[in-house]
C-alpha cells in the first residue's frame, strides 16, 4: 500500500491538528448550551436555516459518499450526475416542501416517533429497532473506511486509526451533543470543500481543460458514452447498465425518496431548526450545494480516468475507489495537501457524527425513555444520551474491528441498510395521505416490505435471482419492497380498525391544521425564504444542469 | 482558537455560540498558513501543482472566506431572542 503514501510536512500536520482542536472546542463550547434533553438531542430546536441546511448536507458528505462517488465517474462516467440531479434534489425538494410540515409541524422529536404517532408501539419499535442497529453498524463501516484511508495515505496502523478518530468524534458529540455535531458538520462542510476544489481545478489544468478532459475522455474505455446523461437510457447498454425507467423510478423516486425522506440522521438536522419555516428551508438550502458537489467528486473522477494509467484494477492501490488519493498525490503541493488530509479526515468524520447522533436520540428518546425507564426528569436522559453515545461508538470500533476480518460482510450490511429506506417510504407516503390506514397496516406492511426486501438481496446473493449489477439489484430490490409495502398495507386496512381521527391531528395531510405558519420570524417572509420557490427554483436547475450533457 | 465567542448567556437559558466566528477563525488561520507557504514555495512545489501557485490561491480564498465570516457575524449579530413577531 506504500505507492499512495502522501509525504505530509510540518506544515500539512499543523494544519490537521488545527482542525481537530477546532472540533474538540466547539464540543466545550456547545457544551455550555446544554440545559434540557432538547438542548442535546434536538439543539434546543433553536438553529437558523443556513446551519442546518449545511450540516443537512455535509451529514451525506462523508468520505465513502466522495471517495466512491469519485469511483463511479471513473467507472460510469457522466452518468453518476444521476445520483445528484435526480436521485436527490427532487427528493429533498419533497421533504422540504411537502413532509416537512407534518414532522416539524406535529413537534416529534425523531422519524419512530412519527410512526409511534401515526401507528402504534409495534410500528414504532421495528423502526426504532433497526434503525439504532444500523446507525452503529454502518458508523463501524465508516471507521473502518476511514482507518484503511489513513493507513494507505499516512502510513498510520489500522487500529491506531481507528481509535483516534473515533475517540475526536465520541469527545465532541459526548460534550455537545447534536449542536456540537451540527456545528462541526458547518465546518467540515468547508473544509471538505477547500480540500477538494484544488484537485479539481488543478486536475482541469493538467488535462487541457473541459475540451481537452473530453476528447481524453473520448479516448478511454469508457468512450463517448462516458460524456452523457440520458442519450443511452433507452435500453440498458451504457456505462450505469440501466434504462430510464430503472433511473427515474427505481433512483431517483424509491431509493432517494426513501433515504432524504425518512432517514433520521439526515431529518434530525431539520427538526433541530429555529422554526417551521427554516426547517423546511433546510433541505432546500442543502439542495444547492448538492447539485454542483459532482464538480469535486464525479470532475476528479473522470480526470483520473485519464490521467491515471492503468486505473481500475481490481484490488491494490489503482482501484477506482482511490481515484481522489491518487490525485492528491499526483496535484497537491505541500500545504494544499494537508487541507486536502484534513478534509478527508472531516468528511469521514462528518459520516460517522451523523450515525452517532441519530442513534443517540433514537436510543434516548424512542427506546429507553418510550420503553425502559419513562419519568424520570430530563436531565437524566441528557446522561443516558451521553452514555449509550459511548456505547454506541464503542459497537462501533467493534465493528470496525470485525469489518478488518471481513471486509465484504460491511458491504452486504451497508446495501441491505439501504434496503430499508424504500419501505419506510412507501409506509410514509400512504400514512401522509390516507388517514384511514390502520395501525396494523403500518406494522404488517413495514415488516413484509422489509422482509421482501431482504429476501430479494439474499436470493440475489445466492444466485437464484440474477440482476444487471449491484446497482441494479438494489433498484429492484428497493422496488420490490416499496411495492409489497403499498399492496400489503392496503389489504391490512380493510380487515382492521383505524385510528379515531382526533388522534391524526397534525400528522396526515388534511387532518386538523399543519401549523405551517405560526411560529414565523419577521425575515422569514420575504420571497427568497419562500419554500415553494427555492424548491421549484433546486429543480429547474437539476434539469438545466442535465442539459449540456444529454 | 482563543478568541473563541463568550456566548452571553440570557438570563433563562445560556445561548449556544455562533459557529460564524468559529468557521471564520479557522479558515483566516488556515488561509494566512497556506497562503504563506506558498509566498516561499519552491519550483518543484509549483511544477507539481502544473505551474500553478495553487497554495497562495487557495490561501488567498481561504482568507477570504474566513473573513467573509467574521464580517458577516459583526454586521448581522445573532438575534438575542430570535426576535418573534
Amino acid at each position: 500500500m506504500s505507492g499512495l503514501r502522501l509525504h505530509l510536512n510540518a506544515a500539512d500536520y499543523l494544519i490537521l491538528s488545527l482542525y481537530f482542536i477546532t472540533v474538540l472546542g466547539i464540543g466545550f463550547l456547545a457544551r455550555r448550551a446544554i440545559r434540557s434533553s432538547a438542548d442535546f438531542f434536538l439543539s434546543g430546536r433553536s438553529l437558523p436555516a443556513w446551519v442546518t441546511g449545511l450540516a443537512f448536507v455535509s451529514a451525506n458528505l462523508g468520505a465513502i459518499e466522495i471517495l466512491g462517488m469519485a469511483a463511479n465517474g471513473a467507472q460510469y462516467g457522466l452518468m453518476t450526475t444521476h445520483y445528484y440531479w435526480i436521485g436527490a434534489v427532487p427528493a429533498m425538494v419533497f421533504l422540504g416542501i411537502v413532509m416537512m410540515p407534518f414532522y416539524y409541524g406535529s413537534r416529534v422529536r425523531s422519524v419512530p416517533e412519527y410512526l409511534r404517532r401515526r401507528f402504534n408501539d409495534s410500528t414504532h419499535l421495528l423502526n426504532a429497532g433497526t434503525f439504532a442497529l444500523a446507525q452503529v453498524l454502518i458508523a463501524g463501516v465508516n471507521l473502518y473506511a476511514l482507518a484503511l484511508v489513513i493507513r494507505a495515505l499516512l502510513g498510520w496502523p489500522l487500529w491506531l486509526a481507528i481509535v483516534v478518530s473515533a475517540t475526536f468524534v465520541l469527545g465532541y458529540i459526548v460534550l455537545g451533543g447534536l449542536s456540537s455535531a451540527i456545528y462541526n458538520e458547518v465546518l467540515q462542510f468547508f473544509v471538505i470543500l477547500a480540500g477538494l476544489v484544488p484537485i479539481s481545478i488543478l486536475g482541469l489544468i493538467k488535462v487541457g481543460g473541459w475540451n481537452g478532459l473530453v476528447d481524453k475522455v473520448r479516448g478511454t474505455k469508457l468512450g463517448d458514452a462516458a460524456l452523457h446523461t440520458w442519450a443511452d437510457t433507452a435500453h440498458a447498454n451504457n456505462p450505469l447498465g440501466a434504462n430510464w425507467i430503472g433511473i427515474i423510478f427505481g433512483l431517483g423516486f424509491v431509493l432517494s425518496f426513501g433515504y432524504w425522506t425518512t432517514n433520521f440522521a439526515e431529518v434530525q438536522r431539520a427538526l433541530s431548526a429555529r422554526n417551521m419555516s427554516a426547517a423546511r428551508r433546510t433541505p432546500l438550502i442543502a439542495a444547492y450545494p448538492k447539485l454542483v458537489i459532482p464538480a469535486v467528486t464525479v470532475l476528479p473522477g473522470l480526470i483520473a480516468l485519464v490521467t491515471v494509467p492503468g486505473l481500475g484494477a481490481k484490488t491494490g492501490d489503482l482501484q477506482y475507489n482511490n481515484a481522489i488519493p491518487i490525485l492528491m498525490r499526483d496535484l497537491l503541493p505541500n500545504g494544499v495537501l494537508g487541507v486536502a488530509v484534513t478534509g478527508l479526515l472531516a468528511s469521514f468524520m462528518a459520516g460517522m457524527a451523523a450515525n452517532v447522533s441519530g442513534f443517540n436520540t433514537v436510543f434516548t428518546y424512542d427506546i429507553w425513555q418510550t420503553y425502559i425507564r419513562k419519568d424520570r426528569p430530563d436531565g437524566y436522559y441528557v446522561t443516558v444520551g451521553r452514555v449509550i453515545t459511548v456505547v454506541g461508538v464503542v459497537i462501533g470500533i467493534g465493528t470496525a474491528f470485525i469489518a478488518a476480518g471481513y471486509n465484504n460482510i460491511m458491504n452486504y450490511l451497508q446495501a441491505l441498510f439501504s434496503l430499508f429506506n424504500a419501505p419506510l417510504f412507501g409506509t410514509f407516503i400512504i400514512a401522509l395521505f390516507w388517514k384511514r390506514m390502520t395501525p396494523w397496516a403500518g406494522f404488517v406492511g413495514l415488516l413484509s416490505g422489509m422482509l421482501t426486501s431482504l429476501l430479494t438481496y439474499l436470493l440475489y446473493l445466492g444466485k437464484v435471482l440474477h440482476f444487471g449489477s449491484d446497482l441494479d439489484e438494489s433498484f429492484w430490490g428497493a422496488g420490490i419492497g416499496f411495492v409489497t409495502v403499498l399492496v400489503v398495507s392496503v389489504v391490512v386496512t380493510m380487515f382492521t380498525t383505524p385510528k379515531p381521527v382526533e388522534e391524526l391531528d397534525g400528522l396526515v395531510y388534511g387532518v386538523g391544521r399543519t401549523h405551517v405558519g405560526t411560529d414565523t420570524l419577521v425575515g422569514d417572509r420575504v420571497w427568497y425564504r419562500n419554500p415553494l420557490l427555492l424548491g421549484t427554483v433546486a429543480v429547474v436547475l437539476a434539469v438545466a444542469f442535465y442539459l449540456p450533457f444529454w | 482558537m482563543a478568541d473563541e465567542a463568550p456566548a452571553t448567556p440570557t438570563p433563562s437559558q445560556a445561548r449556544l455560540f455562533d459557529v460564524r466566528r468559529v468557521i471564520g477563525g479557522l479558515f483566516v488561520v488556515y488561509g494566512l498558513i497556506v497562503g504563506g507557504i506558498g509566498l516561499f514555495d519552491s519550483k518543484a512545489q509549483i511544477d507539481k501543482a502544473q505551474g500553478v501557485n495553487i497554495n497562495l490561491w487557495a490561501g488567498l480564498c481561504m482568507l477570504a472566506l474566513g473573513a467573509f465570516f467574521l464580517i458577516w457575524q459583526w454586521v448581522r449579530p445573532a438575534h438575542p431572542t430570535g426576535g418573534n413577531d
